[in-house]
């Protein structure tokens, strides 16, 4: 069986685009299955989120929710975006700039009770900086008197 | 008076780079030689005035002018002097000002080294980094000025960020910088290459050097970075995909492409728009991590600013220098035809598959940093995309391309003979695993299947380019800078895969409450929190953990994390401990006071990490001395060649 230069480049172009079509699915499903979506408290509240969805709650920290049993890890606070509120649930350490009244994102599950539960909190490191997506989400919810 | 030098400073630069940008397009077209000839003084005066008005913005950060906005809002009476310069780019507009600045040192340098070069296509060189230069220079001036006044001034600053109050963050940008302007050379040469229609080896030549040398300074300050991140925010790890980590890595794999596809080129004449492709794509790759950094449609802890008509004019100059430049390729790149083949076996092949595996995985990077984007401004919801895609989608192109490297280093231009090669490329592979098993089951308890494998490419790489030296050696050849710096930019990268794969698949982190006179056992360590104590910096005040770390009853190291708070932004800031050592490194860092003297501390036992950084620092070593090959000063040897001749003709006569 011969091989001709022009077969053989044939042969090659396939190969390659046959390697590259194998990596664009293996990396799109990759993809599919490990992005994370954002979600404030409101959505949450109304059922937006699947069962066992891993995702981005967002919001401000609501005032005086922090709770803790002295020399445990365990912390539990609320997050809200003044019209609905999730409770959160998180074993680890805190970032610097967490605080009640800032904003925060957290990523984790709902558990069956309707509890986040976090296993990684962010706040970012400017403490006038806010997520733009809580920005937003806050935004949508004005008024935010009465808070 | 001296930020209104500055700011004026700042515009002569401009007029220049305008006169630059115009003489060097225009004038090799106008006949006229003056045109061309004037150009290095354009590019001469234009770095005095940049370089100006970089002093100018020291000399207010120095003597605590805060009457000026930029000065004002980034340090503070009580901030050390080093990092009062520093904080010249520790913002959005001092960055700025700095890229101008090594976009005119750039500029300099190719215009000394390269005074050989045919005048035109220097001239066009020129033109375009001066045409970059105004861009970058207009967007300075009309939305991000260094040297604004506050009216009235205040009496003292709001204090630098502290968290970029750092040794290696305060070099990092410069670094950053110097490598991602200097892929704007060989940018500039693809340009001028396609407006002259022309591309040959020799072309090839001049730009690898340029290439290969903003390439290693890219390295340098992607590691500083990362080292920055892994012992600066405390997070405990030295790569997050983070957007910004990701934008600077971008220009790196296609820039490292660049270099492999450029030695083609050089040597055989192939590739050629290939080459050129990247060229450009490099370069855009840069503006666009510019862009994602600068314009605050990201989410990350570099972003500064969210002022939009930034983000606008960014936009419109990158759609402008992107899109000129591909319309430029599309008219031009068909002329440069490669002539030669070559087969599947030769080292041309492996080099393309190389090419495409790295231009996939920065593809993938690619997809992954700008979905976010796409998704929020379709409309689609918000979605975050993680170490989850990116990890995996990263090594299926860079697996295969590390067990390629190996067999592609021993294989022969043009005609590669697999089987001549068999010996050196199975003994290696052989040894390799070897070692990697012996490795991998001897000092560390993996769990991970990658582990054995990424160290065994490691190990089987670093062998595979040892073995091209050692052979020259041997038979008494001359062992060239090029071919060095290959050898050693291999290696470093070999450290590098290694120190990554034992990182990730054999850390130990943990984090958790300890009260004070108890520990906590991570791996075969033992971390005893012994006390804190309060103390001050600088201009900071501080509580100090001290943290014993016993192994096999011995203490192997103190660590003291602190738990900062500076005064005039009162943030509270985690400075985590380090103890280093080649094989390991111990981590802890400073949570919360739970109460009842119990704090949370995030302890960490890293193995292997400082190859990450060392191997970085190889690979930087190896493109530095590669770049300074004397090959490629060929114009001026030609030049000495010939005044040697010319003297020996004399000689005789004499």
């Amino acid at each position: 069986m011969t091989m001709t230069p022009r077969r053989r480049r044939l042969y090659w172009v396939l190969g390659i685009l046959a390697g590259v079509a194998l990596a664009g699915t293996l990396a799109l499903q990759a993809f599919r299955s490990n992005v994370t979506f954002f979600f404030d408290p409101t959505q949450v509240s109304a059922g937006a989120v699947k069962s066992g969805q891993r995702f981005r709650l967002g919001g401000m920290v609501e005032k005086g929710s922090l709770v803790r049993q002295a020399g445990q890890l365990e912390v539990r606070f609320a997050v809200t975006d003044f019209k609905s509120t999730v409770k959160v649930r998180y074993t680890g350490v805190l970032p610097d700039l967490f605080r009640e009244g800032a904003g925060v994102v957290a990523h984790g599950r709902l558990n069956t009770d309707g509890e986040f539960i976090a296993d990684e909190v962010l706040a970012k490191h400017d403490e006038k900086y806010m997520p733009p997506e809580v920005a937003r989400s806050l935004k949508k919810g004005e008024p935010r008197s009465g808070n | 008076m001296i930020p209104e030098i500055g700011h004026f400073a700042l515009i002569l630069a401009l007029l220049l780079a305008l006169v630059q940008a115009g003489f060097g397009l225009l004038g090799p077209r106008s006949g006229q030689p003056r045109y061309v000839e004037a150009i290095p003084f354009a590019v001469a005066g234009q770095f005095v005035f940049t370089a100006l008005a970089m002093g100018c913005l020291v000399t207010s950060f120095v003597q605590y002018d805060f009457s000026v906005k930029y000065v004002a809002e980034n340090s503070n009476s009580a901030l050390p002097l080093f990092y009062r310069i520093s904080a010249l780019w520790g913002a959005h507009e001092g960055s700025l000002l700095l890229w101008i600045f090594v976009l005119s040192v750039w500029t300099v340098a190719v215009t000394i080294k390269s005074r050989s070069l045919p005048q035109s296509f220097m001239a066009r060189v020129l033109g375009i980094l001066g045409l970059l230069s105004v861009g970058f220079l207009l967007f300075t001036l009309a939305t991000s000025n260094p040297f604004l006044r506050l009216d009235p001034a205040v009496p003292d600053g709001r204090d630098l960020n502290p968290v970029l109050q750092d040794f290696a963050l305060a070099i990092h940008p410069p670094m950053l910088y110097t490598g991602y302007v200097g892929l704007s050379v060989a940018f500039a040469f693809a340009c001028a290459a396609m407006i002259e229609g022309k591309l040959d080896q020799t072309w090839a030549r001049w730009t690898r050097p340029w290439t290969t040398l903003a390439w290693s300074f890219l390295t340098a300050g992607i590691a500083l970075g990362s080292w920055w991140a892994y012992y600066e925010l405390g997070w405990g790890g030295f790569w997050f995909w983070d957007p910004v980590e990701n934008a600077s890595f971008m220009p790196w794999l296609v820039s490292t492409a660049l270099i492999h596809s450029l030695a083609v080129t050089d040597k055989r004449g192939l590739f050629k728009s290939w080459t050129l492709l990247l060229a450009i794509c490099g370069f855009s790759l840069s503006l666009l991590g510019t862009f994602l950094v600068r314009s605050g449609v990201l989410v990350s802890v570099h972003s500064f600013a969210a002022d939009p008509t930034r983000g606008i004019f960014i936009l419109a100059f990158l759609v402008l220098v992107i899109g000129g430049a591909l319309a430029l390729y599309a008219w031009r790149a068909p002329l440069l035809k490669s002539q030669a083949g070559f087969e599947i076996t030769s080292r041309e092949s492996f080099l393309l598959f190389n090419n495409i595996l790295l231009v996939i995985a920065a593809a993938v990077i690619f997809g992954g940093t700008m979905a976010p984007m796409v998704s929020d401004a379709l409309g689609q919801g918000a979605l975050s995309v993680g170490p989850q895609y990116f990890n995996p989608s990263f090594l299926l192109p860079v697996l295969p391309l590390l067990a390629l490297l190996s067999v592609g280093m021993h294989a022969g231009w043009k005609r590669g003979n697999l089987a001549r090669v068999r010996r050196p490329v199975l003994g290696t592979l052989a040894l390799a695993v070897a070692l990697s098993v012996a490795v991998c089951f001897g000092a560390y308890d993996f769990d991970a299947v990658l582990m054995p494998v990424g160290v065994a490419l490691g190990i089987w790489i670093a062998l595979s380019a040892l073995v091209d030296p050692i052979d020259r050696l041997r038979r008494g050849l001359s062992l060239p800078a090029g071919i060095l710096g290959m050898s050693v930019a291999h290696i470093g990268l070999a450290l590098l895969t290694i120190g990554i794969t034992v990182v990730q698949s054999a850390t130990k982190e943990l984090d958790t409450a300890v009260a004070i006179g108890s520990s906590a056992k991570l791996g075969a360590y033992q971390f005893r929190f012994d006390s804190t104590k309060a103390m001050e910096g600088p201009n900071y005040s501080a509580l100090q953990a001290q943290v014993t770390v016993l192994h096999g009853g011995k203490v192997a190291a103190v660590l003291a994390p602190q738990k900062r708070s500076y005064w005039v932004q009162q943030s509270p800031m985690t400075e985590a401990a380090i103890s280093a050592r080649w094989d390991r490194d111990l981590f802890a860092a400073m949570g919360e006071d739970l109460g009842n003297k119990t704090w949370s501390l995030r302890l960490q036992v890293r193995p292997l990490i400082q190859f990450v950084w060392f191997g970085a620092l190889i690979m930087m070593i190896g493109g530095i001395i590669s770049g300074l090959d004397r090959r490629y000063r060929v114009p001026k040897e030609a030049r000495d060649v010939e005044l040697v001749a010319g003297a020996a003709a004399a000689g005789p006569a004499a």
